[in-house]
């Protein structure tokens, strides 16, 4: 379902080349809920980045629900991220101004779809993180979490064959953050294949695998058969 | 994404930062409101000197008795009455562009009506003056030949002189004295407004020539027939400076005046006057209008400004678009939409502005407003322009991110 082959990709820093990811190849099958590890400077960013077609390797394929991704122009990326990636961050990147129905519906209308379907679309994801009384709120009348649950509910209203989570709960208390753990274990158990980016250890617990990286490179790839549980 | 949706995110854009909205605006308000004025009260000029020149008559010169100096007294022209009757009926024979030349004599006299009492220019004419001059009758007739040739002491009433003797009620066949004499009123002449001087020109009585020069003006010349201004009207425009040529070789042939010797009479391109004054006022509104558009090339480096503080603020926010789907063009077309509203409401602003100010000249001036709806639809259209044009590179900036610095951004 994702598939990275060979990826490398190096920056030019002055006049140095650094190496960012170093002949990473990983397998995510659909369904999977995969946490990837390391320390900053590690590539996690990097290949985070490539899987959800921000960025493009400089050697390597990509390979995201069987289509090649690795070689599309800008303006083709944008239309796979649209269809098929979605995003949650740390900082959640709330449009602040903008009804919580408003900012869901934001990846609906660059697909282009009607009104009608936008909203109902939006009201339905904003029901599933459990914020159906909550839609005509601004980011500044929503808690940390339930800002995070709106980020959430964005992601997934394209209904998309991933959730990129880049530390959802960096920004949040550690309560708060079990609850948003708890939300990704459940949308897992729907079906949907969750990506989660982390350094706390105790984040990357919930999930069934753990990818670990350290100067670019895969170091570990473990399967955790006890998890933990929010 | 739709344009309703663009418009949406561009106006809600906008409002976030009211304040600084207005004051960017201000920039194309002033220019668009000074490039409509300019061009409204320009355009309401050039009809009040249009009027003006129809209300002359058309292509029409004056001739009149030239400069003098005889042992050592100098006379002004016009100041003797050495012109006659047959003069302009010499002129009108033997020059066939000429439509009509009518001699005519002018002096100021009471006319009384019962107890009411006017001063007033009287004129004294013949048959050709009231197309020289392009006078029509509103009520009544004009003077018959015959009158004219007896110097029956009959009058036409400029409708100044109507108003002010007979107010609301009928002048036809009433008498009035000129100077004593008994005058009936056979017809009104139709209201031509100001000259291009200044002066009221339906503050006029017009009689026969004959009837002015005995006994009503009391001026006479050497001659019999003599008269002050011959009015020469000419068929068309272009035949305004071979008529002038071919008039001075009639009268300096019916003056036998030698090779060398002062004209004794003048000859004046009336028309050329007015149209002079035009030219003069035409530059100066070039003048405005051209600096008018320099506020509004200022006011567009204003958006621009303005955009790219905006397109670095929202960074992030540009970085998320792109992240949840948005293409180049997408983010293009919002800060595109978003520069154009900011100069299309600046805009309309503008061209309310540009409204009162112009009414305002109008009343004070008095001149007639032409608002033209072509130079306000321009203004609007001038205005998207300039909005399109300096919105562009901040535009083009916010599409060129890259996704991932643009999401990194604090």
């Amino acid at each position: 379902m994702l598939v990275c082959e060979d990826l490398h990709k190096d920056y030019l820093v002055g006049n140095e080349t650094v190496c960012a990811l170093d002949d990473v190849s990983v397998r995510v099958e659909r369904g999977e809920f995969l946490s990837v590890m390391g320390p900053s400077g590690s590539g996690k960013s990097t290949f985070m980045n490539m899987v959800g077609c921000l960025d493009t390797p400089t050697q390597g394929r990509i390979i995201v629900d069987g289509e090649t991704v690795s070689e599309l122009s800008r303006d083709a990326l944008a239309e796979v991220r649209n269809r098929k990636i979605g995003f949650v961050f740390q900082q959640f990147h709330l449009l602040g101004r903008t009804s919580a129905l408003d900012n869901v519906e934001l990846p609906l209308l660059y697909a282009g779809l009607p009104r009608a379907e936008r909203v109902a679309r939006a009201e339905e994801a904003l029901e599933r993180v459990g914020l159906g009384d909550r839609m005509g709120h601004v980011p500044a009348q929503l808690s940390g979490g339930q800002q995070q649950r709106v980020a959430i509910a964005r992601a997934l209203v394209n209904a998309p064959v991933v959730l990129l989570a880049d530390e959802p709960t960096g920004a949040l208390d550690s309560a708060t953050g079990v609850e948003i753990m708890e939300l990704f274990q459940e949308l897992n158990e729907a079906g949907i294949t969750v990506l989660v980016v982390t350094h706390e250890p105790e984040v990357a617990g919930y999930a069934r695998r753990v990818l670990r990286f350290r100067d670019g490179k895969v170091i570990a790839d473990e399967r955790q058969p006890a998890r933990m549980t929010a | 994404m739709p344009l309703a949706e663009l418009l949406r995110v561009a106006l809600e854009a906008l409002r976030v930062n009211l304040m600084r909205s207005v004051l960017t605006m201000l920039g194309i308000i002033i220019g668009v409101a000074a490039v409509i004025a300019m061009v409204t009260v320009g355009a309401g000029a050039q009809a009040e000197i249009d009027r003006q020149i129809s209300s002359l008559g058309s292509n029409i010169f004056m001739v009149m008795s030239g400069t003098r100096s005889r042992g050592g007294v100098r006379t002004a022209s016009g100041s003797e009455m050495r012109l006659t009757v047959a003069d302009a009926r010499a002129l009108k024979a033997e020059i066939p562009e000429i439509v009509a030349a009518a001699p005519t004599m002018r002096g100021v006299g009471q006319v009384v009506v019962g107890n009411t009492n006017w001063s007033t220019t009287i004129q004294g004419i013949d048959n050709e003056y009231l197309v020289a001059r392009g006078w029509q009758i509103d009520e009544g007739r004009d003077l018959e030949p015959q009158e004219i040739r007896s110097g029956s002491k009959v009058a036409l009433l400029g409708s100044r002189v109507a108003t002010e003797l007979f107010g609301a009620a009928n002048a036809l066949g009433q008498t009035v004295r000129i100077k004593n004499v008994p005058f009936v009123v056979v017809g009104t002449l139709l209201e031509k407004g100001q000259s291009s001087m200044g002066s009221d020109q339906d503050d006029i009585v017009m009689i026969p020539l004959a009837a002015a020069r005995g006994r009503v003006l009391g001026r006479s010349g050497p001659r019999s027939d003599a008269v002050s201004v011959i009015f020469v009207s000419v068929a068309e425009g272009w035949m305004m400076d071979d008529v002038e040529r071919q008039m001075g070789e009639v009268l300096r042939q019916r003056y036998r005046v030698r090779a060398g010797a002062d004209d004794p009479f003048a000859i004046r391109n009336m028309s050329e006057i007015v149209e002079t004054r035009a030219e003069a006022r035409q530059v100066f509104n070039i003048l405005l209008a051209a600096v008018a558009s320099v506020s509004l090339v200022v006011g567009g480096i204003g958006i621009m400004n303005i955009m790219l503080v905006s397109v670095t603020e929202r960074t992030r926010e540009i970085g998320l678009r792109m992240a949840v789907g948005a293409k180049g063009r997408d983010i293009l077309l919002q800060f595109l939409v978003e520069a154009v509203t900011l100069c299309l409401i600046g805009g309309v602003l503008g061209i309310l502005c540009a409204l009162v100010i112009t009414f305002g000249i109008a009343r004070i001036a008095e001149w007639p407003v032409l608002l033209q709806w072509p130079v306000v639809v321009l203004a609007l259209g001038f205005s998207a322009a300039i909005g399109i044009f300096f919105g562009f590179y901040p535009a083009r900036k916010a599409a060129a991110k890259d996704p991932i610095e643009a999401l990194r951004t604090e």
